[in-house]
């Protein structure tokens, strides 16, 4: 179990080290003047000089690599070239309520999603399993600032019954943490009406069956506990899908997180603040991957021995 | 193929998806003679007398927009941009995810690991902020939106192609072809890939999904198709200040973006089930 993880982490840790490289590329290496982009207009050529030589941008790019990271590893990560202020403490102050959001949006997915597949699963090839994944298809089609835009405008604006936007109480979170979930329900309901139907075939549960249990502990102990299992590594990638949709859903509402100061910085071709947040999101896509990880082998002992 | 083509009939939602895929083609590749109006033509009518988008009429059935152009032009031509986006990227997606797929897959042992550590490392990375930097950085043409959406859009297909190809290489027909002295590319392209057409049929028409929403999100990202071209996303982008007043400015693209990707996902849904039958009614 200790090697399992140990190995795990080690292989987390290398993919932050290739995310880093990536993030450097794009932040010095794929724009041909960086500088240009961030000086002023007026600037002379000794400005320009100087601040490339700030930048460490005279140097070879292993030499600036290598500043780049003993810069990360600090929590650096560069200032902004709009804001003149240093991109790590602009994310910090941010990602609380992004982490909030995030929270949010993923109860409400498994909430909608998991009981779905499981009803859909259960009445396979009736016209109700048919409409749920009609549904859940038109959910996981549907983009995020389409949705949110839709409901903000019937529930915020035009029945009035939750906030425009902003950041605050319980009802601040509900618009924008639907609409988050409603493409990733629709993905765990996929998901898991595709992991119950396998699980009901197998050969354990004719047996629960035979052995006289009642459907409900049937399905609800024995089946769930196993179909359940493959849902929780996919909660890894689904960070990464999140962290892409809260750009655009911490907008519409105007949700003070790290999707809107992407957002912004987006506007104003801000690349450091861009690949700041991107890094982070990086870094929590890892961890949620880890956490699987993890978490799995708790659920199912088989897992260990791999 | 004539038996997954009736399994494929039966489907009614694939049908319907598949309809509404050839009526949106056929209206982009007509979109000149189809459109009421150009798509950058500022009606005189077009506003109303304070200055604010018409709403839907029987001159401009779905409105106009801001600056008093027809909203169903300005969608008919940005229908252009989106499948172009979709086929372009996703056609150069699955062509990368494919081989690499396949390569690794086939010649497995360190080249494969080495090849398929490197798609987990691009699937470490939120895939929109990644496409929004590169757009951001290189500037954005059509061309560019398209090669950045390939860029981060290959990885699925890889690590699927990949799963097959190792479980296809250690059967005995390709035992027996290398036997009989064939050679790497006569048994990859002979005896491997026609056996995962079909997968990359499923993936390739899933995948116009996805890149059509990807494209759709760069545009109201603002770092899309560029103004005055139209596009879905970027209409979308344009009026959203104003929707409160002109919501038909985000419910008619964004009705053609759900209708979209919805089709390319039911038909995507319904090959998988027809071209293998063992599949059916699983995912």
């Amino acid at each position: 179990m200790i090697r399992y993880l140990a190995k795990r982490a080690a292989w987390s840790l290398l993919i932050l080290l290739g995310v880093s490289a990536i993030t450097f590329a794009v932040n010095f290496v794929i724009p041909s003047d960086p500088v240009a982009l961030i000086a002023a207009r007026s600037a002379t050529k000794a400005d320009r000089d100087r601040l490339r030589h700030e930048l460490w941008l005279d140097r070879p790019v292993i030499v600036q690599y290598g500043h780049y990271m003993a810069g990360v590893l600090q929590g650096d990560l560069g200032r902004s070239y709009k804001r003149k202020t240093q991109v790590a403490e602009q994310v910090a102050a941010r990602l609380p309520a992004t982490l909030i959001l995030m929270a949010a949006a993923i109860s409400f997915e498994l909430l909608i999603g998991l009981p779905a597949g499981l009803f859909a699963a259960r009445r396979r090839g009736s016209s109700a399993d048919k409409t749920a994944m009609t549904l859940s298809f038109i959910g996981v089609s549907a983009p995020q600032f389409v949705t949110g835009l839709i409901l903000f405008y019937v529930f915020a604006y035009w029945l009035n019954l939750l906030p425009t936007g902003g950041f605050g109480g319980v009802s601040h979170v509900i618009l924008p943490a639907v609409t988050l979930g409603i493409a990733g329900g629709g993905w765990y309901s996929r998901m898991m009406r595709s992991s119950m139907v396998d699980v009901l075939r197998q050969d354990y549960i004719r047996t629960a069956r035979a052995k006289g249990l009642d459907e409900r502990s049937v399905v609800l102990v024995h089946a769930f506990r196993n179909a359940v299992l493959p849902i929780v590594a996919m909660i890894g990638l689904d960070v990464g899908i999140f962290m892409s949709g809260v750009v655009v859903v911490e907008q519409v509402y105007g949700w003070p997180g790290i999707g809107q100061l992407m957002w912004q910085a987006i506007q104003d071709r801000d690349i450091p603040i861009i690949m700041g947040v991107t890094l982070t999101a990086a870094i929590f896509i890892v961890l949620g991957n880890l956490l699987a990880d993890v978490i799995a082998p708790l659920i199912d002992p088989r897992i260990r021995l791999r | 193929m004539a038996t997954s083509w009736t399994r494929f009939r039966r489907d009614k939602t694939a049908l319907a998806g598949l309809t509404v895929i050839a009526l949106i083609v056929t209206a982009a590749a007509l979109a000149p003679w189809l459109a009421p109006f150009d798509p950058s033509f500022q009606s005189a009518d077009g506003l109303t007398e304070d200055g604010s988008p018409v709403p839907p009429n029987s001159e401009f059935w779905l409105g106009t927009d801001l600056l008093g152009r027809d909203l169903l032009s300005r969608m008919i031509f940005g229908a252009r941009n989106s499948l172009i986006i979709g086929l372009v990227a996703n056609g150069a997606a699955v062509l990368i995810g494919t081989s690499l797929g396949v390569v690794a897959g086939y010649l497995g042992g360190y080249v494969g690991a080495a090849l398929m550590r490197f798609t987990d490392l691009v699937m470490a990375f939120p895939a929109l902020l990644l496409a929004v930097a590169l757009a951001a950085i290189l500037g954005s043409s059509l061309w560019i939106v398209a090669a950045v959406i390939a860029m981060v859009n290959w990885v699925q297909i890889a690590r699927v192609i990949y799963t097959e190809t190792t479980a296809l290489s250690s059967r005995d027909y390709i035992e027996a072809a290398r036997a009989l002295g064939a050679g790497t590319p006569r048994i990859l392209l002979q005896h491997l890939i026609p056996h995962l057409l079909p997968t990359v049929l499923v993936y390739g028409t899933l995948g116009i999904a996805t890149t059509v929403l990807l494209e759709a999100a760069l545009s109201y990202l603002g770092v899309g198709v560029q103004p005055p071209d139209p596009s879905w996303g970027g209409i979308i982008f344009e009026s959203q200040s104003y929707f409160l007043n002109a919501p038909w400015l985000v419910f008619f693209p964004g009705v053609a973006i759900v209708l979209v990707a919805l089709s390319f996902n039911l038909v995507g849904d319904a090959l998988r089930d027809a071209l293998d039958p063992t599949q059916r009614g699983r995912t």
